[in-house]
């Protein structure tokens, strides 16, 4: 074993204190019929050569050059100082803090993380984290439905498709209806929710409504009329945000969310080809006995000094087995202290300038592929950080820049046939005006 | 005293932390840390970004302008503070955690074995770290490769016939499974009538939960008096009216299910999905695949068994692996070998060489497939680490883990066998549960009071209260990597603690004494929930 401690004289001592003449010997009580046949497997590696191992692998990826690649991950500067934070291992080598006297770190921090989501989304309660935007999202729909004792819910299709998948896949446990409501993707339309048709299929069994905003393609929507359309049915607004656009959109809690959900891998989370991210996930106090996962919350100890436990835990499963809130188990402390880090550092300011970048970035990036002639705004709507741009033979285009080290963007011809020839392109603070040029060029030379 | 008018670390002379953490420069180094908000100085400043160009605002100026209606009015109070303080706030914080990096953690059922560095390396190497999960496969074969070559050995591990890496935790592999179970019944027309899942006593309580969640109804199945899941018990309650069996082996009480192989047919011949819950493989590498025994499903612990950090909470990774049965349900997108032959491409992994031709892609058309239980593929960064874990132990290192690991849980459990009871007294695998109810009956010293009192010595505690089928449960997993000598120091410590249960009880009852803060008021938190900090509170 690479990493075993023991020599073969400690072995032998164990052996003997045991009363046992072999390991194999503790192992006895496994039937014979069903011990194993194979166990193929390679040889070790000493640290020499499985970095070389790993370093073959890792070059495999081609990390493109130039990328406009969003759609729910997005490429940020992580400061230097929160990959350090994160680097402790006296963070990332504890576990979900039980002996609350020895993990008033992980507490703490976990504690400053949920009051850093409440200040962005303006809602009075956190949780300490989730799998990922879709699955806090997911775990906000069944939230709702326990709310509202309603068993129907409704969601935009301009919420990212993925993330519909997973909704769609934890509400097939308890046998829950998912209603889609259709956004305006007609040539000239606004590609933004429908108020009329989410007016439409609100009645008084769906639980919530749920819709992203800004919406997957970048939209900014109509949250205050959606809401109220909701809200006329006694349903619930589940507000699917975007964390870094919080630096300068209106917070959830202030046009009348009732539960927000967000991925929070743009807080300094790696991209890591998907995982791990952490899900953020915030409600009113009135429904915090109903929320799913772990939550911190302060208090004191035997001497007054103020101190941090995990709370509320009769929600979760260790506790009420079978009648618990979720399975949930483990949050991403981690990935929540990596958020934690990155807010702390960049401030308010630096979000918003980070936010800032982001939206006039792709602004320019939207301007000049149509002042170069090379393809026109998908959609009518004002949009935050990402714009859906309709370009000529784009699938070709596409994957012949892809072969160049530039990713243009993410195809929705794939989950929206509507969208042919339309490529949703994503700024961020680490887009450039060289990255804008290079692309209206690549794109040029494609024609 | 109240919450309010508690001391601050200023005035806390009390020598709390010693026992963990040395101190250099005495009191400047403060043992409670405020809030980073109230640190917070209106214009301060820590990481800063360019500004746009002249250019690129003129561009935007001709497109559609963020209306004001959407617009915050009031910035987010995110605190402001220096990059040096911010550092300093999150070392100190780091100082009032326990972890493996400082000492011995025998957390029972955790597995809280050594989280090798190299692993740390890896996943941060930028062709890792920087790929986007929607990037062409053409350019993402290096991470494609890795969660393929992953799922082939935990395939070869496991002795199933396929592995999704996707789920994001245990909890959510059982999720995962049991959808799939679902689907498989509703395949063959019935899903109506199988409405149960029967989960023993001794389960982890996501087991309980994770039926609930697709809509079953869980039944629990008692335990026999040898530690076991009772087998008349079991087959008294199969029927056709049973979707699956969910079963951890070995089981929480560290105990192999020396029945499993009647266990695993009984179940199927009730045409019901057997299930294990994997979360004590650590126990059993090279000595029982659960695929070749008979079971369709199991959820692998990558933060248990293959060393990736548990990270103060997570994230951890729950693949499953299914038998042939349950493929076609398989979460989507499955990582492919589309192009080359598996057998070569493997070879060539061995020997640390890229197949020529070999092209990896994702399937997502799986028509029976349960769907997707999160986003993209999965906690890519936790394959990483565990793929190089397997590779730097070979199938020689992985049989060694669990033999160390069972014979250091042994030489424990032979070790207290005195000053604890041991209500099951049998051969253990990777974790031996102990009872403090000798301590509890005749002294008054509960298994907290034990637990705290070891936090004193240094180590952090056992899990406690856990299986709810052992009373007064001290549940012990040394892992494979301590040394004999952290073996012997923690058998020291507990027989001083049992000793002092019946010399000076009262001393048990007021520990911790030496960790930064003491005891805490849990009840008074759950009644009057303070979550957050809030601008207008008081500055601590």
């Amino acid at each position: 074993m690479a990493y075993s401690p023991h020599t073969d004289a400690d072995r032998e001592r164990m052996l003997a204190a045991i009363g046992v003449a072999s390991v194999d010997d503790l192992f006895a009580d496994i039937p014979s019929s069903v011990r194993p046949t194979s166990f193929e497997l390679p040889p070790p590696m000493v640290e020499q050569q499985v970095r070389a191992e790993l370093a073959r692998l890792a070059n495999l990826n081609r990390i493109p050059e130039i990328s406009f690649l969003g759609a729910g991950a997005y490429r940020h500067l992580i400061p230097s100082v929160v990959w350090e934070v994160i680097g402790r291992s006296e963070f990332s080598t504890s576990y979900t803090p039980y002996q609350p006297e020895v993990s008033q770190g992980t507490l703490q921090s976990i504690y400053e993380f949920q009051s850093l989501i409440c200040e962005l989304t303006g809602m009075e309660v956190a949780t300490a984290s989730h799998y990922d935007g879709a699955t806090a999202t997911a775990e906000a729909a069944l939230m709702a439905c326990r709310l509202t004792h309603r068993d129907r819910i409704a969601i935009s299709s301009a919420v990212n498709p993925q993330l519909r998948r997973v909704l769609a896949t934890y509400c097939s446990g308890p046998g829950i209806q998912i209603v889609e409501v259709p956004a305006d993707l007609a040539e000239g339309g606004s590609g933004l929710t429908l108020v009329g048709a989410a007016a439409a299929v609100l009645d008084e069994g769906v639980a919530c409504l749920i819709v992203q905003h800004p919406n997957f393609f970048g939209g900014l929507e109509p949250m205050l009329e959606l809401g109220d359309a909701a809200h006329a049915v006694g349903a619930q607004l589940v507000a699917v945000v975007e964390p870094v656009s919080l630096a300068m959109l209106e917070p959830p809690g202030a046009y009348g969310a009732d539960l927000v959900a967000a991925e929070g891998q743009p807080l300094g989370i790696p991209l890591s080809y998907g995982g791990p991210y952490v899900g953020l996930m915030a409600a009113p106090m009135s429904a915090v006995r109903q929320m799913p996962g772990r939550l911190v919350g302060a208090t004191h100890d035997v001497e007054g000094r103020r101190g941090y436990v995990l709370t509320l835990q009769a929600r979760e499963q260790h506790i009420r087995r079978e009648k618990a809130a979720s399975n949930i188990c483990t949050n991403q402390a981690l990935c929540a202290l990596a958020a934690t880090a990155y807010l702390s550092a960049v401030g308010p300011r630096g979000l918003s300038e980070v936010a800032e970048l982001s939206t006039v970035q792709a602004r320019h990036l939207a301007a000049a592929i149509e002042e170069a002639g090379l393809g026109e705004r998908r959609f009518s709507a004002p949009y935050f950080s990402e714009v859906a741009v309709r370009v000529p033979d784009a699938a070709r285009r596409h994957a012949a820049l892809a072969e160049q080290g530039i990713v243009a963007g993410h195809p929705l011809w794939r989950d929206y046939a509507e969208l042919g020839d339309t490529l949703l392109l994503a700024a961020t603070e680490l887009t450039s005006d060289e990255h804008v040029e290079r692309l209206v060029d690549a794109l040029k030379a494609t024609a | 005293m109240s919450i309010a008018e508690g001391p601050t670390a200023a005035d806390d002379a009390s020598g709390r932390g010693a026992a963990f953490h040395s101190s250099p420069g005495g009191e400047e180094l403060t043992i409670v840390e405020r809030l980073i908000f109230d640190a917070s100085r209106e214009g301060r400043r820590g990481v800063r970004f360019p500004q746009p160009s002249s250019r690129a605002q003129e561009a935007a100026a001709g497109q559609p302008a963020l209306p004001a209606s959407a617009m915050r009015s009031q910035a987010p109070r995110l605190p402001e503070v220096s990059e040096l303080d911010l550092l300093r706030h999150f070392n100190r914080l780091a100082h009032l955690n326990y972890a493996i990096d400082l000492n011995f953690y025998p957390l029972g059922s955790c597995t809280m074995k050594y989280n090798p560095k190299v692993n740390e390396w890896a996943a941060r190497l930028p062709g890792f770290a920087e790929s986007h999960p929607l990037d062409p496969d053409a350019l993402a074969q290096g991470s494609l490769a890795v969660e393929w070559l992953l799922a082939e050995q935990l395939k070869e591990i496991s002795g199933f016939s396929a592995v999704s890496l996707q789920p994001a935790a245990g909890a959510q592999g059982e999720l995962t499974g049991l959808l799939m179970a679902r689907a498989y019944h509703r395949a063959r027309g019935e899903s109506g009538q199988r409405t149960k899942v029967l989960v023993p006593d001794s389960a982890h309580g996501t087991n309980p939960a994770t039926a609930t969640m697709v809509g079953y109804t869980a039944v629990t199945i008692p335990s026999n008096d040898r530690g076991g899941i009772d087998l008349e018990a079991l087959r008294a309650a199969l029927g056709p009216d049973v979707a699956a069996l969910m079963i951890t082996n070995p089981s929480t009480l560290g105990i192999f299910e020396d029945q499993i192989d009647q266990v695993i047919t009984a179940v199927k011949a009730a045409g019901a999905i057997a299930y294990m819950d994997g979360a004590n493989l650590n126990a059993i590498l090279g000595r029982f695949r659960p695929g070749e025994a008979g079971f369709d499903v199991m959820h692998f612990n990558l933060h248990k068994t293959f060393s990736t950090p548990h990270g103060g909470g997570g994230p951890g990774a729950g693949p499953v692996g299914v038998s042939q049965r349950l493929e076609p349900f398989l979460p989507v997108p499955l990582p492919t070998l589309v192009e080359g032959d598996a057998d070569e491409v493997r070879r060539d992994a061995w020997d640390g060489r890229s197949t020529p031709g070999a092209r990896f892609a994702l399937d997502w058309d799986r028509p029976q497939s349960i769907g997707k239980v999160r986003m993209y593929t999965g906690n890519v960064g936790m394959f990483v680490r565990a793929y190089t874990y397997i590779r730097s132990n070979g199938a020689e290192g992985l049989r060694e883990i669990s033999d160390d690991a069972v014979l250091a849980a042994n030489y424990l459990r032979v070790g207290l066998a005195d000053a604890y009871d041991l209500p099951y007294d049998r051969i253990c695998k990777h974790e031996v549960v102990f009872s403090g109810r000798r301590q509890k009956r005749q002294h008054g010293v509960t298994t907290l009071d034990i637990a705290k009192a070891i936090l004193d010595a240094g180590i952090h505690p056992p899990t406690i209260y856990f299986p709810l089928i052992v009373e007064e449960a001290l549940m012990i997993e040394p892992t494979e990597t301590e040394s004999l000598e952290t073996l012997d120091r923690f058998i020291g410590v507990m027989q001083r603690i049992a000793d002092q249960a019946t010399t000076d009880p009262d001393a048990l009852r007021k520990a911790p004494l030496t960790t930064p803060v003491g005891r805490l008021d849990e009840a008074s938190a759950a009644r009057r929930p303070d979550l957050r900090w809030r601008s207008e509170s008081r500055a601590w």
